[in-house]
């Protein structure tokens, strides 16, 4: 026990002290908040107005269509093409629809759309947008003839509400949240296990490489080596992501702060900004604060650590069994990592099912079964235990996990044992299997 | 004198063959002991059983009277096995004291005994430096510093030599002897005869996995000496052949002879004493280890074994 402390030790601090680990930790998120900051700040600042003139002398539209805050609709007269060509020119107008007079949809005519430069997709499909909605709308009202009110009146949807036999109202901004943090969840699990793992294994490859492995092993027992490496690095894993945490919400924070207006017209920023300020708009900002309450945050963090924790000692054992197997050529890893690496995508495949449909069968076999239970099961937390993860199944999750990495620890331990002291040959999968159950 | 390690019929099995059948030898405390062996021979494996890393399929090690337990007496031994390398990165000092540390000493003692062997080898100034900026030679001393740091009983030495200048490999070898003085027992496995006739008391050989060979270098050398003689005469005598030897080799007044059976030698120097020349010089000579390793190697299926894949 003590030889897994001094090697573990050794492990962490040999990565915590390398300036990569530093660059990695601190400046990684700098730069990716930094880069987003600018994306922000060119959305915000840059008011690109692109002004469209309708010259609508067939009446198709009723003088109004709605603009966009950055593109500008305007009704013009007595223009001609040519006149309007030359606005084009002299950068009066971006572009314009003229409808001749003539002009008959359901002869099959199309409206066109000129411009002086190619119009980007967005605005495309901006531009597109509005002038079916206000063609339609013309349509509607004079097929119908009655005034804007009443179609408005016609129009309105039914907002309806859903709830569970409990009793429990369920409104949108919960299952809203839960989605946004079960997917997060899932997917941070989802990296972990990839970015650990994969360092475990080329701690382990490092090792036989270097030659080392022997001497190592000569004063303690492979298990120990393995179990050293893979808590060392476990510990340089949550280090690494407790800063990133914190790291992510202060600058999150400072950013709204920096740019208070990015939060509402840039919906991707601050999901929960942004959820408070439509709230505060509607008025129901004791709606969003609700059903924030409502979700169990301890509860979600307690699980994430453990499926953290449960996750990565099961398949870093794996890894380190793969990386004991390979020589020097790291395109050997590739093909004995392919069974390792196909139960983590099936997890995460499963787990973009399971935020859509919690309680469905393929998530719970997911959330049980362990090779991908720590992926899957955090995406379906979030909606509530036990409303949509009975106490059973999480019991049950918890219990298939330890067990899961107890064997894999144990099956890893024994290829790791044959596999760091075999040199020059190329290993395949049906060897590893004969080292695994060998007895001894 | 009483034995350090007493192996008796260790018998290890890999799936497609014995890699160490049936062997049995003891070592003497304070002794020097050669195991040699052509590749593929066993002698990793054994040395492997011995250091603990593998356990024997059947037999039993008696190490310093007890039978052998690794998780406690693995402090007591030191081990430089053939394959052998460092962490590149880490700084040396750190690397000592951390690999001493794993044999079971306290990061003060570990640290202590680290600065006395840096002293002692005159590598103070390497302390950090990192081991990718050493020479092969330097980190061979290195290597040889971690494994007897901690003063081990039994140190078990594959190859020691490979890689240092002269200069060093004195200095190694000083190093050894004293470290017998000392009490301690080393195992010397090497392919370098010379070596081994030189530093070893008592010598094994295994091939394919069984013990051909046991004895103190003077005793195996009896064992295959083949009655060869040089002789030197004052001049050519005008009967040169006898039936009691025949010449093998002759170089002006100095015949290579080999005795044949029923005589001694005796009959051959009265053979010259009687033709009335004058015999300068009478050697006995006695096979090379490097001979009777190729005599007793040669022709066996070790090179095809070495070859054949382990596992």
């Amino acid at each position: 026990m003590n030889k897994i402390w001094i090697i573990a030790q050794r492990e962490f601090l040999s990565r915590v002290q390398k300036k990569t680990f530093l660059l990695t930790t601190i400046l990684l998120p700098v730069i990716i908040f930094g880069l987003y900051g600018l994306i922000i700040y060119f959305a915000v600042k840059t008011t690109d107005n692109y002004k469209v003139a309708i010259a609508d002398n067939a009446n198709l539209f009723g003088g109004k269509i709605e603009s966009r805050d950055d593109i500008k609709f305007q009704f013009v007269k007595n223009e001609t093409i040519a006149s309007l060509k030359n606005k084009i020119a002299n950068k009066e107008i971006d572009g314009y629809v003229f409808v001749p007079a003539d002009f008959d949809a359901s002869k099959g005519n199309n409206i066109s759309f000129v411009s002086g430069k190619t119009v980007g997709l967005m605005n495309r499909e901006h531009i597109q947008k509005r002038i079916d909605e206000a063609m339609q709308e013309r349509k509607l009202l004079t097929s119908l003839n009655i005034n804007k009110k009443e179609l408005d009146s016609l129009q309105h949807s039914n907002d309806i509400k859903f709830s569970t036999v409990e009793g429990k109202e369920e409104n949108d901004t919960k299952v809203g949240i839960s989605y946004g943090v079960g997917y997060a969840s899932g997917f941070l699990i989802y990296l972990i296990l990839f970015i650990y793992g994969t360092m475990v294994m080329r701690g382990v490859m490092e090792e036989k490489t270097n030659r080392i492995a022997e001497v190592i092993i000569s004063s303690v027992k492979p298990f120990q080596l393995m179990m050293g490496k893979i808590t060392g690095i476990g510990a340089v894993g949550l280090v690494q992501f407790l800063i990133w945490i914190t790291l992510t919400i202060s600058l999150r924070v400072g950013m709204v702060l920096l740019f208070p207006d990015a939060a509402d017209s840039n919906p991707s920023i601050g999901v929960a900004t942004h959820a408070l300020e439509e709230a505060k708009n509607s008025g129901a900002v004791n709606a969003v604060l609700g059903s924030l309450s409502d979700i169990n945050f301890p509860l979600i963090i307690g699980c994430f650590i453990f499926y953290f924790i449960g996750g990565y000692l099961l398949y870093s054992s794996l890894f380190a069994a793969v990386g004991s197997a390979v020589n020097e050529d790291p395109q050997d890893a590739q093909s004995l990592l392919l069974p390792i690496t196909m139960p983590i995508i099936f997890g995460i495949v499963i787990m973009t099912k399971a935020v859509n449909d919690p309680t469905c069968g393929l998530a719970v076999f997911g959330s049980l079964f362990p090779l991908t239970s720590p992926i899957v099961m955090m995406a379906r937390i979030p909606f509530g235990v036990p409303n949509a993860v009975p106490y059973w199944q999480l019991a049950l999750s918890v219990v298939l996990l330890i067990g899961g990495f107890i064997f894999t620890t144990w099956v890893s331990a024994k290829i790791y044992r044959v596999g760091i002291l075999m040199y020059g040959k190329k290993i395949t999968w049906k060897e590893l299997w004969k080292w695994a159950w060998r007895k001894n | 004198m009483a034995s350090i390690l007493e192996l008796h019929n260790l018998k290890k099995h890999y799936a497609s063959q014995k890699a160490v059948d049936d062997i049995s030898f003891n070592i003497e405390k304070g002794s020097i002991f050669g195991l040699l062996g052509p590749n593929g021979a066993g002698k990793t494996t054994l040395l492997r059983m011995i250091t603990g890393i593998f356990y024997p399929d059947s037999g039993n090690i008696i190490f310093d009277g007890r039978a052998f337990e690794p998780e406690n007496d693995i402090i007591k031994i030191g081990y430089m096995p053939e394959e052998r390398g460092l962490y590149k990165k880490m700084k040396i000092g750190e690397q000592a004291v951390y690999l001493a540390q794993l044999k079971g000493l306290s990061k003060s003692e570990a640290l202590e005994k680290v600065r006395f062997w840096f002293k002692k080898l005159e590598m103070e100034t390497w302390w950090h430096k990192k081991v990718e900026d050493l020479s092969k030679g330097m980190s061979q001393k290195l290597q040889f510093l971690i494994t007897v740091l901690h003063e081990p009983k039994l140190i078990i030495l594959d190859e020691p030599f490979s890689g240092l200048d002269p200069v060093n490999a004195n200095l190694i070898k000083d190093e050894i002897y004293g470290l017998a003085q000392r009490g301690s027992t080393i195992i010397f496995s090497t392919h370098r005869m010379e070596q081994v006739e030189e530093i070893c008391d008592h010598i094994v050989l295994v091939n394919l996995g069984k013990k051909i060979l046991d004895g103190t270098v003077a005793e195996v050398k009896q064992q295959f000496k083949e009655n060869k003689f040089s002789i030197k005469l004052s001049g050519i005598p005008e009967i040169v052949e006898d039936k009691a030897y025949q010449i093998i080799n002759h170089k002006a007044n100095e015949f290579i002879m080999k005795i044949n059976e029923g005589y001694k030698s005796n009959d051959v120097l009265q053979h010259f004493i009687a033709q009335d020349v004058t015999i300068e010089s009478f050697n006995e000579i006695l096979p090379t280890l490097n001979d009777i390793f190729i005599h007793l190697v040669e022709g066996t299926k070790s090179v095809a074994r070495a070859f054949e894949k382990q596992s």
